[in-house]
């Protein structure tokens, strides 16, 4: 078989692999429901398995784009889904102690308090990882334990619902006939990627996961971006609190954002970037958390029993991360699919920025 | 160097001296109580966690009526770790408690601990879920609720509400069941299927079943996705209220109407399940009481004096129809 150039190009991009499983899951689901891929309207909003997708991993498309970040830096945040349990506990606690729920100032005041209660655990971890030196795991282990008793403080164990319209639109409304938590992704991965590909402060958050010794002696402040990106991952958690919590009109101490840190980095892994640090890709991530939550709706639809639902997931997560990997793409297919340049192993197809990572360094120092 | 060694040396001195006072503390308060009839009766009780709603009415219960009946209660929380229950226990055998009650985190592996108890002449009475163990003898009762049987009642409750709402032909339901490997949700499962096969091995099929891990967001995730694999069912078991909950907002983002469209029958009655059902939203809930307090503390007493008490005993729930919610309402303390 031939390879035409182009074709060779297509697969060697790093979104590649990552966007084919996304649409091989979704295709795995048209024999078992035949509309699958049909959106028709109901009661003035678009309805569909793929808006539910979206709905449904709205958040855990913040918490990736959030971690992507850190582990740019070449740290990780477990203590995204207690942000997540606190910022939706506390901003549905104070909602439902107003009289009037559904005024706005009253729920743009809670959100406000839920927010500054995940930039707070979010400068913690950036204070513990970058001026105390703390392991990035060992420091934010802190608050992923710690954080989730201090959710369930304050819902007292209990489930707290609350019954506010304005409140139900960020996690579980619709405008302009699409949810309205795509607008706020869509928001948040815009201002992302604006502020690290269109500004140096990309390169800076590379340059720290890199080599944090080098670049502070080439004049970055490693510290303060490192402070930086724990405080963005933290706010882009407390986002997906009120949303996880918006969804369904109520905050679970005990549930809400269980396990999403693990989530995230899987969507990060499969994203494409390397957990070593220095180097990012924002477009992976948000494809690998699409992949996660496909995976996670096929599951329902296809009727995978229950017991066996974690083994195919697990399945589905192995087979994705070995077509990342260039080593086994070449073993397996042949230099075709496998490293750059027609079979040197060394280069990762991860590479996400290989020009600006390299070049514009110079710049900076 | 030498300052920062002091301080570490004063911080762990004042760590010791602060748990030792709590032992001390804690066995000054056993001391006593253990030896005459005429004090108090001591009882020690452990739950599980407090990872829901259910189980915070249940300890609140457990408190309020050992208080109502004048024992000394000796309360822990386990946080859903078996180590935690049995340091917990062992405590309360060297304390001399009169009575040791706990709800078991896991079903497996209580011999060693409760053996102690034995020897010890300390009578252990379970709540709420039940333990395997190779000698019976190892605990005198269960005081807690028949998952099975509330499986079997949710499938008595549903005639009833298909028969009331009309429902004509085959009836499609879907299952949401509660964490995987939780003794509810097998048990559950396995009385509504017993229904089901035994009255209506024609005219009901469970057509989809997965697990919503007993939370609204989980059940709301999976009903969505019934909706579009399934658009055909008409019928919905959730095995708890929260799963309901959440399922119901997915059924009217589909643009149908849960209670009407697609009839709806869960487990447990805590407070939110009531307000959907005054709503008519839920057609029946099946109780799963928590507030087993007042039963247990009867059961203590007897327990004490000797008396013979039956071998589990089921505590008092009720079946509820969407005409009752409204009047049932106002006494829901979960």
């Amino acid at each position: 078989m031939t390879t035409t150039p182009r074709w060779r190009a297509l697969t060697q991009h790093h979104l590649f692999w990552p966007v084919a499983v996304l649409v091989l899951l979704l295709l795995i689901n048209v024999p078992f429901t035949p509309d699958f891929f049909a959106i028709k309207m109901t009661d003035g909003h678009l309805y569909g398995s793929l808006v539910s997708i979206v709905l449904f991993g709205s958040p855990l498309i913040l918490v990736a784009v959030g971690m992507t970040l850190v582990i740019a830096t070449g740290g990780i945040d477990l203590s995204v889904g207690a942000v997540v349990a606190i910022t939706g506990a506390l901003t549905c606690s104070y909602i439902s102690d107003q009289s009037d729920q559904g005024a706005l100032a009253g729920v743009f005041l809670a959100m406000g308090i839920g927010l500054v209660a995940a930039v707070v655990c979010g400068l913690w971890n950036g204070f513990l990882v970058a001026r105390m030196g703390i392991q990035p795991i060992i420091a934010t282990l802190i608050i992923m334990v710690a954080g989730r008793g201090v959710a369930q403080l304050i819902t007292d164990g209990q489930i707290i619902t609350i019954n506010s319209e304005p409140y139900k639109l960020i996690g579980g409304g619709y405008w302009l006939t699409l949810p309205f938590s795509i607008f706020v992704v869509a928001a948040v991965v815009a201002v992302t990627v604006a502020l690290t590909r269109r500004t140096a402060l990309g390169l800076l958050v590379e340059a720290v996961g890199g080599n944090a010794e080098a670049s502070r002696l080439v004049g970055i402040r490693s510290r303060r971006i490192k402070i930086m990106v724990y405080v963005f991952c933290a706010l882009c958690a407390g986002i997906a609190g009120l949303m996880i919590s918006s969804n369904t009109s109520a905050a679970d101490g005990n549930n809400a954002g269980l396990w999403i840190e693990l989530d995230a980095i899987l969507a990060v892994v499969i994203g494409g970037t390397s957990l070593l640090g220095g180097r990012f890709s924002i477009g992976g991530t948000v494809v690998g958390a699409l992949v996660i939550q496909t995976l996670t709706t096929t599951i329902y639809t296809i009727g995978v029993p229950t017991q066996t639902n974690l083994v195919f997931k697990a399945a589905v997560v192995i087979v994705v991360c070995l077509l990342q990997s260039p080593k086994f793409r070449a073993k397996v297919f042949g230099a075709r699919f496998g490293a750059k340049g027609g079979g040197k192993p060394s280069a990762t197809p991860t590479d996400t920025t290989p020009s600006t990572a390299t070049a514009p360094k110079m710049e900076v120092s | 160097m030498l300052s920062r060694r002091n301080f570490l040396t004063a911080a762990v001195g004042v760590a010791a001296a602060t748990g030792l006072a709590a032992c001390a503390k804690e066995d000054d308060g056993s001391s006593g109580s253990g030896s005459g009839g005429s004090k108090a009766l001591v009882l020690g009780f452990s739950q599980v966690g407090s990872e829901s709603g259910w189980r915070s009415a249940n300890t609140d219960s457990v408190k309020a009526a050992a208080k109502e009946a004048g024992y000394t209660l000796k309360f822990s929380d386990a946080q859903q770790k078996q180590e935690n229950q049995i340091s917990a226990i062992r405590s309360y055998i060297t304390q001399g408690v009169d009575v040791i009650a706990f709800s078991p985190v896991v079903v497996t592996g209580w011999d060693a601990v409760l053996k102690e108890a034995k020897a010890k002449k300390i009578p252990v009475v379970l709540t709420d879920r039940s333990v395997e163990t190779s000698d019976e003898s190892l605990y005198v009762t269960l005081v807690g609720s028949d998952f099975t049987e509330e499986g079997r009642r949710a499938g008595k409750i549903l005639e009833k509400v298909i028969a009331k709402a009309g429902l004509k032909g085959q009836v499609k339901i879907a299952q949401l069941e509660g964490t995987t490997g939780a003794a509810p949700a097998i048990e559950r499962a396995k009385g509504f299927k017993e229904v089901m096969d035994a009255d209506h091995a024609d005219d009901w099929k469970i057509v989809v079943s997965q697990t919503g891990d007993f939370t609204r967001a989980g059940g709301k995730q999976v009903m969505a996705a019934f909706l579009q694999s399934n658009p055909d069912v008409n019928v919905l078991f959730a095995h708890n209220d929260d799963m309901a909950i959440g399922a119901i907002q997915s059924i009217e983002a589909a643009g149908k109407k849960p209670g009407k469209d697609i009839l709806i029958v869960s487990i447990d009655g805590v407070k939110d399940g009531f307000v959907a059902m005054s709503e008519g939203k839920i057609n029946a809930i099946v109780e799963c009481n928590p507030l087993l307090g007042p039963q247990l503390m009867e059961v203590v007493q007897k327990v004490k004096d000797g008396k013979p008490v039956e071998r589990w005993i089921k505590t008092k729930e009720g079946d509820f129809m969407q005409d009752q919610a409204a009047a049932a309402l106002p006494t829901r303390k979960y």
